[in-house]
């Protein structure tokens, strides 16, 4: 399997991702009083109300989704700017350290926000 | 501009040639040549008129004269065209600039070197890839093929290989690498074949950082192709062909077979025979 076909289908499917992730924000967050869905908001009022804050911060699938959210975010703009870079002309050697160095700071990123959605989860379970 | 034009239509034109000759290893200077203007001359029309009486050592690359062979591609006006396709009257300007096709190196004055382009071109393999070869070298009948299988890659089999594209493309300016419409916009025109069973053979490139994912889809290529064809929209089909690979959904195709000459028709008397086949 050829490398750039391969990152650039996993940069199109993150991009999707996205694409539904940041349509379920807008839904919860910004679309509420349009799409009504109760168990996202079950406190009622305002979305960004602490109790509806707490509520959604309990439920698994949130947690699941903002390490989901983040992955692909991780993927699909260090892929991105991977390719920026490369279009500087660097020479080989200066692209497989960019490559190394896009990689150690994507999983890096990811295992920091990935702990703060985690403990997030148990804060809000825990109050 | 059509008053412009009425007041230099009877006279002359300026034209302002890039030159450059490696023998002096100066860098390229603008030359301006003033010819008679006359109705109907096209861009090379002028580079004859001005070769032919005032600097004959002026060089360029052309052949047929007719938007066919591809070799008269050259900057003019700021845009890549060919030289006897474009009327200067269609240009509406006093000046004609004429440069050679940027993102090449450049041989002498207006000829670039291509060179680099061909070598991505043969890279993918522009050529319909059977597993018969036997068939190919010894047909027994032609691969079969309807109106619609045709239709999907005609335009882009009107490729001249003229270079107008590699020359508007942003991408391939500034990125070496990368394989260039005109290569890409082929190996797509192959692909797309149904006579042709080469994809895997060149995914081999295509799959790889020379293959059309440095695309930014500028549309260059395609506003400027002198034979119409839509090089921008046969590298996106082609992402999205080596997407559904990937993901195992592409629908590949068997190389059509051949079709046995048809047996029961008669040869009319009045048609001669074919010379004999020569070894």
């Amino acid at each position: 399997m050829m490398r750039d076909q391969k990152l650039w289908t996993w940069h199109v499917a993150a991009g999707l991702v996205i694409l539904v992730l940041l349509g379920l924000h807008m839904v919860v967050m910004h679309l509420d009083s349009i799409v009504k869905v109760p168990s996202l908001n079950p406190a009622g009022d305002e979305p960004i109300d602490w109790k509806n804050v707490t509520a959604r911060g309990r439920m698994v699938f949130f947690a699941v989704t903002y390490v989901l959210l983040l992955g692909a975010a991780l993927f699909h703009g260090l892929y991105g700017l991977r390719n920026i870079l490369f279009e500087l002309n660097p020479g080989p050697s200066v692209k497989k350290a960019l490559s190394a160095l896009v990689v150690i700071v994507g999983l890096g990123l990811f295992v920091l926000g990935s702990w703060a959605a985690v403990a997030s989860f148990n804060l809000a379970r825990s109050l | 501009m059509g008053a412009s034009m009425s007041e230099t239509s009877a006279k002359t034109i300026l034209y302002r040639v890039r030159r450059y000759d490696p023998a002096r290893g100066a860098a390229p200077v603008w030359q301006d040549f003033s010819i008679p203007r006359v109705a109907g001359m096209t861009v090379l029309d002028g580079l004859w008129t001005i070769k032919e009486t005032q600097d004959p050592s002026l060089a360029w690359r052309s052949s047929c004269r007719m938007g066919v062979c591809g070799s008269c591609g050259m900057l003019i006006n700021g845009k890549p065209r060919l030289g006897c396709n474009t009327q200067v009257s269609e240009l509406g300007a006093d000046v004609v600039a004429v440069a050679p096709l940027p993102n090449f190196d450049i041989i002498r004055d207006l000829v670039p070197d291509l060179a680099p382009m061909f070598d991505s071109h043969v890279a993918l393999k522009p050529y319909v890839i059977r597993d018969d070869a036997d068939e190919q070298e010894h047909p027994t009948g032609e691969f079969g093929q309807s109106a619609h299988e045709l239709e999907q890659y005609l335009q882009f089999s009107y490729c001249i290989k003229c270079g107008c594209c590699m020359a508007a493309c942003p991408t391939y300016a500034t990125d070496p690498v990368y394989s260039g419409p005109m290569p890409l916009a082929q190996a797509h025109r192959y692909n797309t074949d149904t006579r042709d069973g080469g994809f895997k053979a060149r995914k081999v490139v295509l799959g790889g950082e020379r293959g059309p994912w440095r695309c930014h889809f500028a549309g260059e290529c395609s506003r400027v192709c002198p034979k119409g064809v839509d090089p921008a929209k046969a590298i996106q089909l082609m992402k999205r062909e080596l997407v559904l690979d990937y993901l195992r959904l592409r629908k590949g195709h068997v190389p059509a077979p051949a079709v046995p000459k048809p047996k029961e028709i008669k040869r009319r008397p009045d048609i001669p025979d074919a010379p004999a086949r020569t070894a």
